[in-house]
């Protein structure tokens, strides 16, 4: 009726990459300066949804690491830790503050490096990372406050490993406690999202924070091992893989290190019969396909009451074929690229077992683009306990349907699992959300919404999940001599 | 997505008794607030350019019911606005008209007349709007007078202190009566049924007076009288866009959907089309079956359209005051 269109389709309406100025090399981040190996060799890192080069990067060796303990050790003795906790929380509201001031430009950057949709890197991630410095920068001069003796006392070194799905949000969650409670750290980026985590070593020269304090090595697993086994270091916190944290628990045997693990999940969506459906089938949507799927709490296993389950996959299959997926950088893309072609490759071996174990898989209509990672959503109903989509953490934007007859019913599947990072519970009843939170063993129970996240809240997992909190008063504990 | 598409004989027994229509409505699947909420603001991050925004400014103009409801109002004030209905830009023929002018029913046969031929309807709010406090003769004859002056759509408004205290089938009856009026001389008026939702409140409350008026026979539910803050927004359009769906789903029969209030630039106008575009999808976005209820939002997406056409922006007074 209007012209000949009669489809609301929208024009492409990309951010621009103006804002980001890519150095075709970057060194190492150690004292304050930018430099080069002494040890080490060279990486590329590429943009998943292209396949295009954006910049070389480096390659630490275990002599680059030694040098970027020293730093940290010396910056811990000299001048952080003899910082009053005001005076930190000067250097952290500043760095919060450039965040914001930087947001577009670190977005950006993270939707090109990662492969995420910007407006998640626009509205969750970059928004999170500064709330997370601003938050811990209220905590550095009132830990006498915080429950754990009236002066508390830092640890030291912090060794720090993040993984690729929130590569400058995990890196908030790492360094602002660390820094808020009078540690210095050497972080380690996942190697195929080093470039936001070397923008921020950017921020931190401009925020003027003392040499040492804040160093960045870039590098691949062998960078990562030289960085925890380090003997000068008293403090490891990792998020990544379940396995990877199995080895580093392993070599840490016998230290005086402290240790804390955030790994994998296997997150239980649980829908009750008397749930707002709408807005269950929105948690759902954005339980599992938030960030491709690559999200350790994400809610991969949808528990739907059996009175409400057809109605309930009815929506959310109208809803998935609303879902916009494509170039990472246009504005209205819901669904990103994922990140690497490695973990392309377990998406797509764990969804072949599903179908071929008995379970229906369903994608909607979905127009891949050739270059590129891509995984369209994919949901898979009839799946039972015992099928290895129910049970392996395939961290894509793979959904595993089961059914339930009973609260108790519900419980005992969503627990059963070696993971208990998080899960979801949608009732408008709330005496039954108090009774699932109750006997939920996981570090997260949402009670109708789905990752949300907020500094104030710890956040953590159960069993093969790891240990120790990140956020909110009891994620200082991890950074005190307590 | 109430389980199944319901049988007629299953809709028979609902409209009996207010306990039969209470159990139907609070039988309905709730409305988490901050669930709506943040899908409503999540929508209206889309980013619609070029093209689509061209594209949903003649859509958006074509869907405006161009609306005077004042005291003051005078058969001068109506006929100017008729006169920017038809052509809502004198510089400029390829803009399209609006979908309908809505006035006070004592002025429907002035704007009967200023509009002629041109196919834009009238649309008379009636019913003692916008309190709707009145016997049901004096809002059956409200609508008559309506209907007989030639208007083509009735703005009807329920009453919500019979809804707010569980007197459902009143305002069920209270709905097919003014139906049924809206029919005169073999000539019959589209019925919108304005839930006020500003004094509903919930969203709960807004999903239940959405069904109440579709099972009654609303054409058309709408959001607000525009005299009661807050009007139109986003969440609530979005959970009377849910309630359009899901009895279509269950009944075969498509309502539309009025938004009115507080719609006052393009970006506002093209959020709403965002919102019906992705959750009742292309079927809806037609002025049969959404409107706008507005004016001030005319000017402005005039302005917009004529920046997309000619790169530059003009000011204020290159675009008419009517």
């Amino acid at each position: 009726m209007t012209g000949s269109r009669t489809t609301f389709s929208y024009s492409p309406a990309p951010e621009s990459r103006a804002v980001v100025d890519l150095k075709p090399s970057y060194g190492l981040f150690i004292d304050g300066d930018f430099v080069d190996t002494i040890d080490g060799s060279a990486f590329k890192t590429i943009s998943p949804s292209t396949e295009e080069v954006l910049a070389e990067v480096t390659d630490a060796g275990p002599r680059d690491v030694d040098r970027a303990v020293a730093a940290a050790r010396k910056a811990y003795d000299t001048t952080w830790s003899r910082l009053s906790g005001r005076e930190r929380g000067k250097y952290l509201f500043r760095i919060a503050r450039i965040l914001q001031e930087r947001g577009r430009e670190f977005a950006v950057l993270e939707s090109l490096d990662n492969g995420k949709p910007i407006k998640e890197s626009r509205d969750v991630d970059i928004p999170l990372a500064a709330a997370h410095f601003f938050y811990h920068a209220g905590w550095a001069d009132k830990l006498s406050y915080a429950g754990y003796g009236p002066a508390p006392r830092p640890l030291g070194v912090a060794a720090q490993v993040i993984p690729w799905n929130f590569p400058l949000l995990m890196l908030a969650w790492k360094i602002a406690p660390a820094l808020a409670t009078g540690n210095t750290v050497v972080l380690k980026p996942a190697e195929t999202t080093p470039l936001t985590a070397l923008l921020f070593a950017e921020v931190c020269q401009q925020a003027d924070l003392p040499p040492g304090v804040v160093n960045i090595v870039t590098g691949a697993g062998p960078t990562g091992q030289a960085l925890v086994e380090h003997s000068d270091i008293n403090k490891v916190a990792f998020t990544g893989s379940t396995d990877v944290g199995k080895l580093i628990r392993r070599s840490l045997a016998g230290s005086a290190k402290k240790l804390t693990l955030e790994l994998g999940g296997k997150g239980a969506n649980i829908v009750f019969d008397d749930a707002p459906i709408d807005q269950a089938v929105e948690g759902i949507v954005r339980g599992v396909f938030f960030n491709q799927g690559h999200v350790c709490c994400a809610g991969t296993r949808l528990l739907v009451q059996e009175s409400v389950a057809e109605e309930v996959l009815d929506s959310l299959k109208r809803r998935l074929g609303t879902l916009r997926l494509g170039d990472p950088l246009d504005k209205n893309t819901d669904i990103g690229a994922i990140n690497s072609a490695e973990q392309l490759v377990r998406i797509r071996t764990l969804s072949d077992i599903g179908e071929a174990e008995g379970a229906g898989r369903w994608s909607p209509v979905c127009e891949l683009p050739e270059r590129g990672f891509w995984f369209p959503p994919t949901v898979f109903t009839g799946v039972s306990q015992a099928h290895r989509i129910a049970r392996d953490e395939i961290f894509g934007p793979v959904l595993s349907v089961l059914t339930f007859r009973t609260p108790s019913e519900a419980v005992e599947k969503a627990n059963n699992t070696p993971y208990g990072l998080s899960a979801g519970v949608w009732t408008e009843k709330g005496s039954l959300i108090l009774h699932m939170a109750q006997k939920l063993r996981a570090g997260v129970v949402w009670a109708n919404t789905f990752n949300n996240f907020d500094p104030a809240s710890p956040f953590g997992g159960y069993k093969e999940s790891g240990f120790g909190r990140e956020g909110g008063r009891h994620g200082l504990e991890a950074y005190l001599n307590v | 997505m109430i389980a199944a598409p319901v049988q007629e004989t299953q809709w028979d027994g609902i409209a009996n008794s207010d306990r039969s229509l209470r159990t139907f409505l609070h039988g309905l699947p709730g409305v988490d607030r901050v669930g709506a909420d943040q899908r409503a603001a999540a929508l209206a991050t889309r980013s619609i350019k070029t093209d689509s925004k061209a594209w949903a400014i003649d859509l958006a103009i074509q869907m405006i019911d161009l609306t005077t409801l004042e005291g003051a109002d005078t058969p001068g004030k109506v006929k100017a606005l008729c006169a920017k209905a038809i052509g809502p830009d004198p510089a400029d023929q390829s803009v399209p008209s609006v979908a309908a002018v809505c006035v006070y029913n004592d002025l429907v046969g002035i704007a009967k007349e200023a509009l002629g031929s041109s196919g834009v309807h009238v649309a008379a709010v009636a019913t003692a709007f916008p309190s709707g406090r009145a016997s049901l003769p004096v809002k059956v004859a409200d609508t008559h007078d309506a209907v007989a002056a030639g208007a083509d759509e009735i703005d009807m408004v329920i009453d919500r202190g019979a809804f707010l205290s569980g007197r459902y089938l009143q305002v069920h009856d209270e709905i097919v009566a003014i139906k049924a009026a809206c029919t005169a001389d073999g000539h019959s008026a589209h019925l919108k049924v304005i839930l006020e939702t500003g004094e509903l409140q919930t969203y709960d409350s807004v999903r239940r007076a959405s069904w109440l008026a579709m099972l009654a026979g609303a054409d058309f539910i709408k959001t607000s009288t525009g005299k009661i803050a807050p009007a139109a927004t986003l969440p609530v359009t979005l959970v009377m866009l849910e309630a359009v769906r899901d009895f279509r789903a269950a009944t075969g029969r498509q309502v539309g959907v009025k938004p009115a209030g507080g719609i006052r630039t393009t970006k506002d106008a093209v959020k709403y089309l965002v919102l019906v575009n992705e959750t009742v999808g292309a079927e809806w976005l037609d002025p049969e079956w959404f409107r706008l209820g507005a004016s001030s939002v005319l000017n402005d997406l005039l302005m917009q359209r004529t920046k997309l056409t000619t790169g530059r922006y003009s000011g204020p007074d290159y675009f008419t005051l009517d």
